[in-house]
């Protein structure tokens, strides 16, 4: 016989690969449920940002800034390449204007613990060579940092797994067991049942359907997102290049197509153009408009780019909640069940430190920062129930 | 989706009827079906010259090397060519070539607008806008790795075929043909009859598996008797005709010098201590071939799971597809043969006439009915040659630990079986994100077959959490340059 699970995890995506190695580091007898693969979901959509540069001062820098210390260190620990790589951001404004936004974000986020650096607009090309002239200024933001998502998941099991995580993938969850008192004893998957007092929900864009398996609401929508892809180029672009008016598109509550791309290099030379956000369910039909508009203004930022191909457009569903902060916690309304979904566009950025924050939490550990922002219920207008 | 009002909307310069996608044997038979009943037609396709796989000839000017000897089909295609001429003189078909639609696009309205990049560099964008949509376009070929297949010398079975018909070189002067399918006998044939010599024809199935359907079998007299007059015909020009075995490695410094051929059991498992040693100068292979479906996904048709192992696109017996105002023909339906793309073509058409009109004039109902009659039993014909030659799933143990995979990331077969053991990747998508396979210039239609394969065997054909296994993805279906997408962009 196997040793009695602590807890089931479900979902592994970078999230739940990231609960998973924290939580069986700190001694839990943990298994990871996944209907697909590891990295199956919107992990391998995402492009692997670290960002700090596009979070204002208040919950989700906090966690920002905990994770970009942790990646550091997962960088060191762990014994396969995850692309881990710290290029910094730089954020270009184009006109007077957006230079004066910029200027104040950066001295609030300098105020929080960022590092922010003004760049004149004569020494912009000094940072990226190829930038197109004639733009107001910029900032530069050494901490950003890059992963490749899908290794990097896949590689947080792998040690998760050397400390005796057990990972079932192509196992769908279609239910949670509950005791006759509520509280949570497991899972039903399709093939078995896997008995643990905690379940973790970092399904993530379907973390939503996962808490209605628990009888609870949990608004989980998906926010749709392009990227594309060129074909391999001689290093153009050093940093993550993106235009100032991005971060009103990240936190916009509006369903609307927005676009603002971030421009990079990948170590295996394609350049990423990303990424578009809509909120259109889960439609899979590449968006001509969406697109086009990435084009338009990665070719605006980079001319040099006009006249490479674009290999490929892929998309995801980033997991969303009303309020643009993920929900990481244990449950109120039902003892043993705890979230570690609904990240948006930051979940690769923000795993580490939702790892830590739920294995803290499971094993009744101090939090490292105040969870309160992100309790699982705040959205529940029903009183609640335990 | 009714049309009984759309005839009275007027011939619009902007917006035509039907736009065919591919001039191969499908979409030729189709638009000029469409054209003959009234129907304003645009056809779009990727080659310079109409005609597809089959019918590929010399571009103009090289009118000289008499392409008909290397068609037996020669007449059919001088015949629609007539027809196509014709109707593009009267302007009831524009035919677009040199252009390849990178993506369709549904408008509000419900029109489709096809997305092409053109010219000599590809640098030119076009669009085009039509009410009806009908996809033939076509297949490419399978292929499968195996040890020393990136050596120079190695070239893909239907690459020698239409090296052949459109320039007329040879790929070396003793060629080894190798792979699975019925296309083997066919560019064996055009290779001798070229003046190479083909010292043996290496199938990995038997033909015998054939004989399991004798109705199919009896019901097409005419595939038998191609195939056995192909079987005399390669007798007769000295080709070994080896069933059962697969070539399993390639020797040669810079070039190909030799093959190794085993024996394969019948899940195409090397039988050890069978290889044999074939001197060569080149080596044409395949696997058959694997339709085509990037405008099919784009346009949200539904596909199927075929007997040889590729997917096609779902098709009722009006070659509609699960999306209304699309329809699809010729190999984009299933592999299939000229016979069959040539028959579905002219169904197809015929089928969007009668959505069209509610109806089509008692000659065309009867032609339908016989259409459809010729297109079941061709079709039963092609599931059967899919289950043939479907590649046993023993193939991969031919492969070794540092056998490229990925040609284009240059990913070993051992990195994907890493990624599989060790990394818990157990299909396509995941293996793709974890080694690189599939991310290259040919976006996976090389590979794509054999990873998914090598996947499935580790994660029992389990599909991502997003995209239960279906078909691959390639929202482009060939590279756009960034400056064509940023021509698209509305002012914001
Ligand atoms: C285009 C795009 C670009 C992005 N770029 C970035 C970026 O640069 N930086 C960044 O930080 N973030 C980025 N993101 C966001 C990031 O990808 C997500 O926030 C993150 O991947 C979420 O991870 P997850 O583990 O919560 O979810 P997922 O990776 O989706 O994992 C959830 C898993 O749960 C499984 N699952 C769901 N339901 C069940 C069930 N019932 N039973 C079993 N398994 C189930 C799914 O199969 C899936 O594998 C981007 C997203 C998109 C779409
Ligand atoms: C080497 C070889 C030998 C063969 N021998 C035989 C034989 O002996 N007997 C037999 O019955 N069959 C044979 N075949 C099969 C035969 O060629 C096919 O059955 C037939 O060509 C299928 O017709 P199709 O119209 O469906 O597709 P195709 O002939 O493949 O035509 C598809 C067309 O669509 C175009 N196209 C595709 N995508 C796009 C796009 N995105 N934009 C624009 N254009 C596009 C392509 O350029 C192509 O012109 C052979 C095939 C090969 C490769």
């Amino acid at each position: 016989m196997r040793q009695p699970l602590d807890v089931v995890i479900v979902g592994a995506g970078v999230v739940g690969a990231a609960c998973a190695y924290y939580a069986s580091r700190s001694g839990l007898s943990v298994a990871v449920v996944d209907r697909g693969s590891v990295a199956g979901g919107t992990t391998g959509a995402g492009e692997g940002n670290l960002l700090v540069s596009d979070k204002l001062p208040g919950p989700e820098l906090e966690l920002a800034l905990l994770s970009a210390s942790l990646w550091r260190e997962l960088s060191e620990e762990l014994s396969s390449d995850i692309e881990y790589e710290i290029k910094g951001g730089l954020v270009v404004a184009a006109s007077e204007e957006s230079l004066t936004t910029l200027s104040t974000t950066a001295a609030t986020q300098r105020g929080a613990g960022v590092e922010a650096y003004h760049v004149t607009s004569d020494r912009l090309r000094d940072a990226e060579p190829h930038l197109a002239p004639h733009l107001a200024g910029g900032c530069h933001y050494p901490q950003d940092a890059q992963v490749q998502p899908a290794l990097a998941a896949a590689e947080l099991l792998r040690e998760a797994g050397r400390s005796g995580a057990r990972l079932c993938p192509g196992e769908e969850v279609v239910g949670i067991l509950r005791h006759r008192d509520g509280a949570v004893r497991g899972v039903r998957t399709a093939r078995s049942e896997l008995r643990a007092p905690v379940v973790v929900n970092a399904a993530g864009t379907w973390g939503g359907d996962l808490a209605a398996m628990a009888g609870v609401d949990l608004p989980v929508l998906p926010r749709r997102g392009f990227v594309l892809v060129t074909e391999p180029l001689p290093r153009l672009i050093r940093h993550k290049v993106y235009a100032a008016e991005y971060v009103s598109d990240v936190s916009s509550g509006s369903a609307a197509l927005q676009t603002s791309p971030v421009v990079e290099g990948t170590p295996s030379g394609p350049v990423l153009i990303g990424a578009s956000r809509e909120r259109v369910g889960f439609d899979r039909t590449l968006s001509v408009p969406a697109i086009a508009r990435l084009a338009a203004q990665a070719a605006a930022l980079f001319p040099v780019l006009a006249d490479v191909r674009v290999m490929r457009a892929y998309h995801g569903f980033r997991p969303y909640l009303p309020d643009h902060l993920p929900a990481i916690g244990p449950d109120p309304r039902v003892p043993g069940l705890f979230h570690a979904c609904g990240h948006e566009g930051a979940g690769i950025g923000l795993a580490p430190a939702t790892g830590l924050l739920i294995a803290d939490a499971i094993a009744g550990r101090q939090p490292v920062l105040d969870p309160g922002p992100f309790a699982p219920d705040r959205f529940d207008t029903t009183c609640h129930v335990t | 989706m009714p049309h009984s009002t759309d005839e009275r909307r007027p011939r619009d310069a902007d917006c035509a009827g039907l736009a065919v996608v591919g001039a191969g044997p499908a979409g030729l038979a189709a638009a000029v079906t469409a054209a003959d009943h009234g129907l304003d037609v645009v056809l779009l396709d990727s080659a310079v010259t109409p005609g597809g796989q089959y019918y590929r000839s010399p571009p103009g000017g090289l009118g000289a090397t008499r392409p008909g000897a290397l068609h037996h089909g020669w007449p059919v295609f001088a015949e629609l060519s007539a027809r196509l001429a014709a109707h593009r003189d009267s302007g009831a078909i524009r035919h677009l070539p040199n252009h390849q639609v990178w993506t369709v696009e549904r408008a509000g309205d419900g029109d489709w607008i096809l997305h092409a990049v053109t010219g000599a560099e590809g640098d030119q964008r076009s669009a085009v806008r039509a009410r009806r949509l009908l996809l033939a376009t076509g297949a490419h070929e399978r292929q499968l790795p195996f040890p020393g297949w990136t050596l120079p010398g190695v070239v893909s079975a239907a690459g020698a075929q239409a090296m052949l018909k459109s320039g007329l070189v040879l790929p070396g002067r003793r060629i080894v043909v190798a792979g699975s399918g019925p296309l083997l006998q066919a560019v064996a044939l055009s290779l001798t009859r070229a003046g190479a010599s083909v010292p043996a024809l290496i199938e990995a199935s038997g033909y015998g598996a054939y004989a399991r359907a004798p109705q199919v079998l009896a019901a097409n007299p005419g595939k038998m008797a191609e195939g056995v007059r192909h079987g005399a015909a390669l007798t007769g020009a000295g080709v070994r005709m080896l069933t059962r075995r697969a070539v399993t490695d390639v020797h040669g410094d810079d070039r190909v010098e030799a093959v190794t051929v085993s024996r394969v059991d019948r899940r195409w498992r090397p039988v050890p201590g069978t290889g044999r040693e074939i001197a060569c100068d080149a080596l044409a292979v395949g696997h058959g071939l694997a339709p085509q479906l990037e405008l099919a996904v784009a346009a949200g048709c539904g596909t199927r799971a075929c007997a040889d192992g590729t997917h096609a696109v779902t098709l009722d017996q009006q070659l509609r597809t699960t999306v209304p105002g699309v329809w699809a023909a010729g190999e984009a339906g299933g592999i299939g043969g000229v016979e069959l793309a040539l028959c579905e073509g002219e169904l197809a058409a015929l089928s969007v006439i009668r959505e069209m009109r509610g109806g089509v004039q008692r000659a065309a109902a009867r032609r339908a009915v016989a259409l459809l009659r010729s297109r079941r039993r061709l079709r039963a014909f092609s599931t059967l040659m899919g289950a043939v030659h479907r590649p046993g799933a023993g193939w991969s143990e031919w492969l070794t630990g540092d056998t490229e995979v990925c040609r284009c990331e240059e990913v070993t077969a051992g990195r994907i079986r890493t990624a599989c053991e060790e990394f818990g990747a157990g299909d396509t998508r995941t293996v793709k994100l974890l080694t690189r396979a599939g991310m290259g210039w040919c976006q996976g239609r090389t590979c794509g077959f054999a990873v998914r394969e090598l996947a499935d065997a580790h994660g029992s054909g389990r599909g991502a959490g997003e995209e239960p296994d279906g078909p691959d993805r390639r929202p482009l279906a060939c590279p756009v340059r960034l400056s064509t997408l940023a021509d698209l962009a509305e002012p914001a």
